[in-house]
């Protein structure tokens, strides 16, 4: 057992912790949060030194590393930034499908269009009827008609749904099986698709520089070749790329911790109060104690998860309770940032709220916390 | 254009707070994080440009114990072509002359082929700007130090140095030669994970002592010229210094002031 990172992960971390440092700033993350807009400029620049898809293959344009290497960027650039972090590293999401189950053909012509930031991605499962229930018989639906799937229906609350260039959409196929899910399979579908329309969903309480919105599909026809992985497997696919998302949702909290915890401590050295620094007040300093504890804990469950896809052994208890622990670590850490910072910290201008606001998705994107303790009941009742 | 960048692994105390050691003889390192030296990125930029724009290689050496390396890995990541680490534990404690002679001795066991060597102007933790005149003299080439800029032309390089008062000198050199490089030469490139992961597959040769045909006396506090009696924290004290007169005045005044000490 070696609780260590390579040096090669150490430089990893290293590096996307100096592009944050120098690029970040804290101005421009406070605009786009009051804005809602995604920071194009940093993408492109992010994407560039290969930070985003580092986890592809190099012959897709990626870095060749792996699911853990992937968390170290991310918690990085969440630690750095919560706002800005988040927006930058969800602009490939879900297009770890097709690097899972796609075919060659849609490797080369998407994944390498991701990794270089000329393309963002999406994955579009959520239905206004349905939320987490997947399993369920799903509105959105695709009927073959000659060589075409037609699609109509509603996907809503869908992360870079008002950017991305392409659609990675859950559709019922077969609406007769039973269960219903035996009958679910995925597509992309470009957002040129006559008949596809976004609609922004504004006034979110956090990850405002990450867009959100609502897909509608309106006889959108899409051919044969639009299929990722096996007919009527859909839901299969989706649940393995959520094992393997969740890990990286719970080192964004990892990193939204990380960043509030580093900011409270650094406040609680400088700030004095009753004639002394807060930290060495121990009402203050235990707080501070309990924090770093908690980070480094949803830390370790975060890199194991990880490391485990990584050695090809993926575990998807383990991928839950790193995705509970790492969401609830980063809502707690942050709450106790803010209350260290007292005042100031209910004011924009220490960040500390953001983080706050940025920090609650962990726990409901990417399946919610009662949905995790559903996958990790199941796991323990099945061994 | 074959380059050799030297670069040197020293601690960051940006955000630390400094102590010195019991023995007073230096500042208490075990806890701070190490980085490249400020000038060195500079001048390992330098190199790498060079080389992107007339081809060659650009071979980093430094003198340091095995965490040293991270600081080649970030240059071989940045694009030096293959790297160096020299050490032995009884180098702790040289100064900026045993460095020199161990840089010197290097190439020349080496036979490494060079038409610059650059190093940073100076070490941010030592900061004595020793080592690259140095290295100059006992490989018997020119050089110049405080480089803000430089054209390389036929078997000559032409480069500006900062003087002080915000004046410049241009002089030109013969090849091969050495460059001290000042800070804010060019805009050191980021590390990129394409970087990464072609340094992993560059040479890091690890040589000691033996290799370069030295031996333990001739290095650390035994070799050294210099030898630190006392390092110590400065009294805080308190200066300020009010300008007279109206507005234009005071500002022309410390337009001067800043002018005379290069900070514009």
């Amino acid at each position: 057992m070696r609780f260590e990172l390579t040096e090669e992960q150490m430089d990893i971390k290293q590096a996307v912790r100096e592009f944050c440092e120098k690029e970040f700033e804290p101005e421009l993350a406070r605009k786009l949060d009051r804005e809602e807009e995604f920071p194009w400029e940093l993408y492109r620049k992010a994407c560039k030194l290969g930070f985003i898809g580092i986890h592809f293959p190099e012959e897709y344009g990626g870095g060749g590393y792996g699911v853990l290497e992937n968390c170290l960027v991310v918690e990085e650039m969440c630690r750095a930034d919560s706002t800005l972090g988040t927006a930058i590293i969800l602009g490939d999401f879900a297009s770890e499908i097709i690097l899972r189950f796609g075919t060659e053909e849609q490797k080369e012509r998407y994944l390498s269009k991701v990794a270089s930031g000329e393309w963002i991605s999406a994955g579009a499962f959520t239905e206004p009827a349905h939320g987490s229930d997947l399993a369920a018989c799903l509105d959105t639906r695709a009927v073959k008609e000659g060589d075409e799937w037609v699609i109509n229906g509603v996907k809503t609350l869908i992360t870079n749904a008002p950017i991305a260039h392409f659609f990675i959409t859950l559709c019922q196929t077969d609406m007769e099986v039973e269960p219903p899910y035996r009958g679910q399979t995925l597509f992309i579908v470009g957002r040129e698709t006559p008949g596809l329309d976004v609609t922004k969903i504004g006034d979110k309480m956090g990850i405002r520089a990450s867009p959100t919105g609502e897909v509608s599909y309106s006889d959108v026809r899409v051919p044969e070749s639009a299929v990722v992985g096996q007919l009527n497997k859909g839901f299969y696919h989706s649940l393995t790329f959520f094992d393997e998302s969740r890990i990286e949702i719970a080192a964004q909290a990892v990193g939204i911790a990380q960043g509030a915890l580093d900011r409270a401590l650094r406040y609680a050295k400088e700030r004095e109060a009753f004639g002394k620094p807060l930290v060495r007040h121990q009402a203050i300093a235990h707080k501070l104690a309990e924090m770093a504890t908690k980070v480094e804990a949803a830390r370790l469950l975060t890199y194991k998860a990880a490391w485990l896809i990584d050695q090809g052994k993926l575990d998807p208890a383990l991928s839950s309770m790193a995705k509970t622990l790492a969401g609830r670590v980063a809502v707690e850490v942050c709450d106790e940032a803010v209350q260290i910072l007292g005042g100031y910290g209910y004011i924009g201008d220490y960040d500390v709220e953001r983080f706050y606001r940025d920090a609650k998705i962990t726990e409901i994107y990417e399946g919610t916390r009662e949905i995790q303790l559903n996958t990790i009941t199941r796991w323990m009742l099945k061994r | 254009m074959d380059i050799i960048v030297c670069v040197k692994h020293v601690p960051d105390t940006t955000e630390a707070e400094v102590r010195i050691r019991p023995d007073k003889k230096d500042i208490e390192k075990v806890d701070l994080p190490f980085v490249i030296n400020e000038w060195d990125e500079y001048a390992a930029e330098e190199a790498i440009l060079l080389k992107e724009k007339y081809g060659g290689t650009v071979i980093a050496i430094t003198v340091g114990p095995p965490e040293a390396e991270a600081t080649l890995r970030r240059v071989l990541a940045k694009g030096a072509d293959m790297a160096i680490r020299v050490w032995d534990d009884a180098l702790e404690g040289s100064d900026g002359y045993v460095i020199a002679k161990v840089l010197a001795n290097t190439i020349k066991a080496k036979g490494l082929k060079y038409d610059l060597i650059l190093t940073g102007a100076q070490a941010a933790d030592d900061g004595y700007a020793l080592v690259g005149p140095m290295l100059a003299e006992m490989l018997g080439i020119p050089h110049a130090t405080l480089v803000k800029r430089e054209e390389v032309l036929d078997g000559r390089v032409k480069v500006h140095r900062e003087l002080e008062g915000g004046l410049e000198e241009v002089v030109e050199l013969t090849l091969p030669a050495l460059l001290t490089i000042q800070t804010g030469i060019n805009e050191p490139r980021y590390v990129s994970i394409m970087g990464i992961r072609k340094a992993r597959k560059k040479p890091l040769e690890v040589l000691g002592l033996p290799d370069i045909g030295m031996s333990p006396d001739e290095v650390g506090p035994a070799g050294s010229w210099l030898e630190v009696e006392e390092v110590y924290v400065p009294p805080a004290e308190r200066v300020a210094e009010i300008l007279p007169g109206g507005p234009s005045e005071e500002a022309a005044k410390l337009i001067e002031i800043l002018k005379s000490r290069g900070l514009i």
